[in-house]
């Protein structure tokens, strides 16, 4: 098992210096300059001299090369640099959002696993019945409906109802604390965009539960347990629900990377400082330092969900084993 | 002296989209305590399905038992509640199934699927089920039971795991064990190994025992008595040395002769049951052996009864003299 963690973390350098190539290059290859956009805001006339002072002074006046060995020496020690757009350092810029949007990140999966679990595992008992077709309804219904236009409604309705029963309209609080500083204003900013997303998150594991499920329970040896007079509950939890659930973890691990960065338009709904308005915005001022630390802390934790679900793996089924 | 199983006219049906398999067409048996019973018959001829019928471990749907009853001393395990039938399920009547290798849970312990059974009917402490799981372990032959029950049932072979089923069969004392198949899926030397284990055991303990198999060998050798079945009805049936030496109906002729055997002179090839097996959505109200046997006559339209032909010996056909003399010219 050490081991085994050992390799995965070797492994890492060359996925992480890949995906450093391809942005570098990616974002060289679209048209427009940092300099440009940051003196003229994209039109009118700037004075060549001052775009050449302002590309040396961010170091653009070298060569592609020196500039790439420079990024990924500075990534192997940790020292990401400043903005190009702000000249704030970047771990500072970042680690100001990463908080806001690891916690939602959590929270909407936590939102997946509590509805899509024991939802995909009372949809798939009583298959056919109307509590199925109510689940699956919700379930597609989830799939179908996007999360920022579910956003939208929850907004709305938290207006309307406030104002109707309090007299005032209440939004939730636009200003990122910290949980631990003060849980109660700390959720009520969190919770409804955890909401919003978990339950489209919640939708593709649910039926996924479902279905997986639904196989498991056809299996020989949910049949012996059966036959041992096991009760029901038992039969699902400890039998069916075990080895039905590593499809499940599998997608949870990856809508949770993908929420990390991905949010951007629930982000935009709920008015949140997160990592992914911070992506869009470093990509259209065309601020390469920050896209590229951005994407490499992106695909740092995609490699990490991964381990962690193949944790899960070994964990779920003893077969599994890593060496 | 009651009976410990009686079942009557069972009768259970499948539901499909091609209509209604009558996969278990009114069959009657007893099985007295501690008896040894075989079922024969070819796949698909409903002997799995009547004995997953007496613990109602038919998957419903498609399945249904539409008719009879099964008694267990005394009481209708087909009128229970599903709470009532539990109890029954591994604790008064346990079963072994054909396949080893996915009849057990591949992500629990061999000791997990031993001891829940225990704490689920005898209320067993943790310690007290571990404990038994060990002796139970050993009882049916494996080496090192302690170290052996945290293991998981990729860790077995398929003989060691049928052994573990067995086991699990045995951990309640239970009155009878039904084992569908228990060999079929295993080595021809561990397939001994394990029927000898299982006679050893239910001799030893008193335990009744329904064995379900298509193997006549078997039958031969650990059967009492036996029940030959064809497309969802018992069509024979007696002590085995009935079945074996005064065979009464045309497919249970057929069955024998369709078997290389060693104490005959080697044929220059076997003599296979011609035809297929009827399809049980579209029986008629004949025999259903009529369009594959020899002896078939026009009387064969209409359905012959199980009836005596000697002493505990029983044979739906309308031509078993025919068919006996027939024997007696051969032999």
């Amino acid at each position: 098992m050490y081991q085994y963690t050992l390799k995965r973390m070797l492994l890492m350098i060359p996925t992480l210096l890949g995906a450093g190539i391809l942005v570098f290059i990616l974002m060289r290859l679209i048209p427009g300059d940092i300099c440009v956009l940051r003196m003229a805001g994209g039109s009118g006339y700037v004075d060549p001299k001052a775009i050449a002072n302002c590309h040396a002074e961010l170091g653009l006046d070298r060569s592609p090369v020196m500039q790439f060995l420079d990024f990924i020496w500075g990534f192997a020690r940790f020292d990401f640099g400043n903005s190009m757009w702000t000249g704030r350092p970047i771990v500072e810029e970042i680690s100001l959002r990463f908080e806001l949007s690891l916690q939602i990140a959590i929270m909407a999966t936590l939102t997946a696993i509590l509805l899509a679990i024991p939802l995909g595992t009372i949809s798939a008992v009583k298959q056919n019945t109307w509590i199925d077709y109510l689940v699956r309804g919700f379930s597609i219904a989830g799939i179908a409906m996007p999360s920022f236009w579910l956003g939208i409604l929850i907004i709305l309705g938290l207006l309307i109802t406030t104002k109707s029963v309090f007299g005032t309209p209440w939004m939730p609080p636009i200003k990122y604390v910290p949980i631990w500083v003060d849980p109660l204003y700390n959720l009520s900013m969190t919770i409804f965009p955890a909401l919003a997303t978990g339950y489209r998150y919640s939708a593709v594991a649910t039926r996924m539960t479902r279905s997986a499920l639904l196989e498991v329970l056809r299996e020989d040896y949910v049949r012996t347990a059966r036959a041992k007079g096991l009760v029901q509950q038992v039969i699902i939890r400890r039998h069916a629900l075990k080895n039905a659930l590593l499809p499940v973890v599998t997608i949870i691990g990856i809508e949770f990377a993908f929420l990390m960065g991905g949010l951007v338009v629930t982000e935009q709904v709920f008015n949140l400082n997160g990592l992914g308005k911070l992506f869009v915005a470093s990509v259209s001022n065309h601020d390469y330092a920050m896209t590229q630390a951005l994407v490499m802390l992106v695909v740092a934790i995609f490699i990490f969900t991964n381990f962690v679900v193949d944790i899960v793996y070994a964990w779920l089924d003893p077969r599994i084993r890593y060496k | 002296m009651t009976k410990l199983l009686e079942i009557e006219s069972l009768q259970t049906h499948f539901f499909t989209s091609a209509g209604v398999v009558r996969a278990v067409d009114g069959i009657s048996y007893d099985v007295d305590e501690g008896e040894t019973i075989a079922i024969v018959g070819e796949s698909g001829c409903g002997k799995s399905v009547s004995a997953l019928s007496v613990l109602r471990l038919v998957a419903d749907p498609p399945g249904r038992v539409v008719g009879g009853s099964i008694r267990f001393k005394g009481r209708d395990l087909l009128q229970l509640s599903e709470e009532e039938i539990r109890d029954v399920r591994g604790k008064d009547i346990a079963m072994v199934f054909q396949e080893p290798m996915t009849s057990l849970n591949p992500v629990l312990t061999i000791g997990r699927q031993l001891t829940e059974t225990l704490q689920q009917h005898l209320h067993m402490s943790r310690e007290q089920a571990d404990a038994r799981a060990i002796e139970l372990l050993g009882l049916v032959g494996i080496a090192e039971p302690a170290r052996r029950l945290k293991q998981y049932p990729h860790h077995f072979s398929g003989g060691m795991r049928q052994r573990v089923m067995i086991a699990m069969a045995l951990c309640c004392n239970p009155k009878l064990i039904i084992a569908d198949e228990p060999t079929t899926a295993l080595d021809v030397t561990i397939q001994a190994q394990i029927l000898e284990l299982m006679k050893d055991l239910t001799r030893r303990f008193g335990v009744a025992l329904i064995v379900i198999t298509h193997n006549l060998g078997i039958v031969a050798r650990y059967a009492d008595r036996v029940n030959v079945m064809y497309a969802g009805k018992i069509i024979e049936s007696g002590t085995a040395q009935h079945i074996y030496h005064d065979p009464q109906h045309p497919y249970t002729l057929a069955l024998l002769r369709s078997v290389p055997r060693m104490d005959r002179p080697r044929q220059a090839r076997l003599d296979p049951v011609q035809g297929q097996p009827p399809d049980l959505t579209r029986l008629d109200g004949g025999c259903a052996f009529r369009p594959r046997c020899g002896f078939a006559v026009s009387r064969c339209a209409s359905l012959p009864p199980l009836d005596g032909v000697g002493a505990g010996h029983l044979a739906a056909c309308w031509e078993t003299e025919t068919v006996a003399g027939s024997l007696q010219r051969a032999s």
